[in-house]
């Protein structure tokens, strides 16, 4: 498939990995920021393979994971209403509330379905008018635009029986939040891709400069992240803290404008707490003053949310790149994917379900 | 979630008021919204995240990252050292 399998080619990647290994001359952690990279490294196994300098940290770019649990919750509490259609990305169906997931709600009756666009959930309050459709609009800025348009799209059709339960999370005050924390070990980015082909890289300027941090805008392919880690490993070994771009074939600096002037339209900015690492300022999207009837948070109050966390689950240290999967005592045996403690190991780009699957399951516990 | 898919434009048209078009991914064909590449055509290709083309992708750019060691002087002689390790 063009623009995939040269990118998987090994006689391109290989020497990279050498041109990696003559300049390292001493140990730097580099953290991949996206769930998807975290998924193609481990399956791949370019951690692995490359020299033993360079640690790689998975980072909190998992947007299934970082939902926080009151808003699983609330979605529970929805989905479980007589009147609802509740529509989501597929990932979200067993990622554990406090005492129950999605999943269980249809298994009791519910109706809940699963949908490849944001669009399809408008096209079904289209056809069932009878009924109250909500979407589940969680993901980071590579999501939100699609999101925004069926927000934009359910306004411009009249519907009165669509709204969306908003839970979009923004990645550079993330990383602030990261590189702010006492206990950070990360020396440089490799920040993601697709997040920056919509809003291109201009916010992470000032954050390379505050914090003397190389951040460098990555693919997704073995060969694109191989580019990405030789290029923070360059300006890590002559002092330099740059953005760079290393994924020219899709991002440009400033991003896809049409895109964000949608966002802009249809959300506003929020603080956001974000599961297993705090309440972060700044760092979410929610549906603004002139949309709010498509809120489905103000749509169906559910009143206080009382929330309880698996206590042996570390997901939260997972999420902010302090442990590895393998690290967690319920790993591959309380916690499954089939049986998941955390979201981690629900989401297909969790760091534990991708160590899961990819064998790393054998070498934790060897 | 941010996965992105690259896929070539086959047609465009207009549902709804929504600029929509079908994207073939290596012979599986499905319909994206093309409202954020305003400007894409039909053959070009762009990436698609649930239903939505992202961004365009850039041939040239893609060809610059494909050499990217080479023009920096060292694939021509790393292509034939077989002393080079890994498994992909």
């Amino acid at each position: 498939m063009k623009y995939v399998t040269e990118f998987r080619d090994g006689a391109r990647i290989r020497p990279t990995i050498d041109e990696i290994r003559r300049t390292v001359t001493r140990p730097w952690t580099i953290m991949e920021v996206c769930g998807g990279q975290t998924h193609s490294i481990v399956k791949n196994g370019l951690d692995e393979l490359l020299p033993g300098e360079i640690h790689l940290v998975h980072g909190p770019g998992c947007p299934v994971c970082v939902t926080p649990l009151e808003t699983i919750d609330r979605a529970i509490a929805i989905a479980s209403r007589p009147e609802v259609t509740f529509v989501s990305f597929g990932d979200m169906l067993r990622v554990p509330g406090s005492t129950s997931d999605l999943l269980r709600v249809k298994s009791a009756g519910g109706d809940v379905r699963v949908v490849y666009s944001p669009l399809d959930a408008v096209r079904l309050a289209q056809m069932r008018p009878d009924r109250e459709v909500v979407f589940f609009g969680i993901g980071f800025e590579t999501t939100a635009p699609a999101n925004a348009m069926a927000i934009r799209q359910a306004a411009r059709l009249g519907l009165r029986n669509f709204s969306m339960l908003v839970s979009h999370v923004l990645v550079p005050p993330a990383i602030v939040a990261l590189l702010s924390s006492p206990e950070n070990l990360v020396q440089a980015f490799l920040a993601a891709g697709h997040v920056c082909t919509v809003m291109g890289w201009t916010e992470y300027e000032p954050i390379a400069a505050r914090y003397g941090v190389p951040l460098v805008v990555t693919g997704f392919e073995p060969l694109d992240i191989v580019q990405g880690t030789l290029m923070a490993v360059r300006q890590l070994e002559s002092g330099r803290a740059e953005v760079e771009n290393q994924y020219t074939r899709s991002v440009h600096r400033d991003g896809n404008a049409a895109a964000q002037a949608v966002l802009r339209e249809v959300f506003d900015v929020c603080d956001r707490k974000w599961r297993g690492i705090g309440e972060i300022p700044m760092s979410g999207l929610r549906v603004s003053g002139r949309f709010a009837t498509f809120d489905a948070e103000r749509r169906f109050p559910v009143g206080e949310v009382t929330t309880e966390e698996s206590s042996i689950c570390i997901a939260g240290l997972v999420l902010r790149g302090q442990k590895k999967p393998g690290e967690c005592p319920a790993f591959g045996s309380l916690c499954t994917p089939e049986r998941p403690l955390g979201a981690p190991m629900v989401s297909s780009e969790g760091a534990c379900a991708a160590y899961y699957h990819y064998g790393r399951y054998r070498v934790a516990h060897a | 979630m941010c996965l992105g898919v690259p896929g070539k434009i086959v047609d465009i048209y207009e549902v709804a008021g929504l600029r929509m078009g079908r994207v073939d991914f290596g012979g599986v064909v499905k319909e994206a919204c093309l409202e954020y590449v305003p400007d894409a055509e039909v053959g070009e290709y762009t990436v698609i995240h649930v239903g939505f083309a992202i961004g365009r992708l850039d041939e040239a750019e893609a060809q610059r990252s494909l050499q990217f060691l080479r023009d920096a002087g060292f694939l021509s002689t790393e292509l034939g050292d077989g002393t080079a390790e890994g498994g992909l």
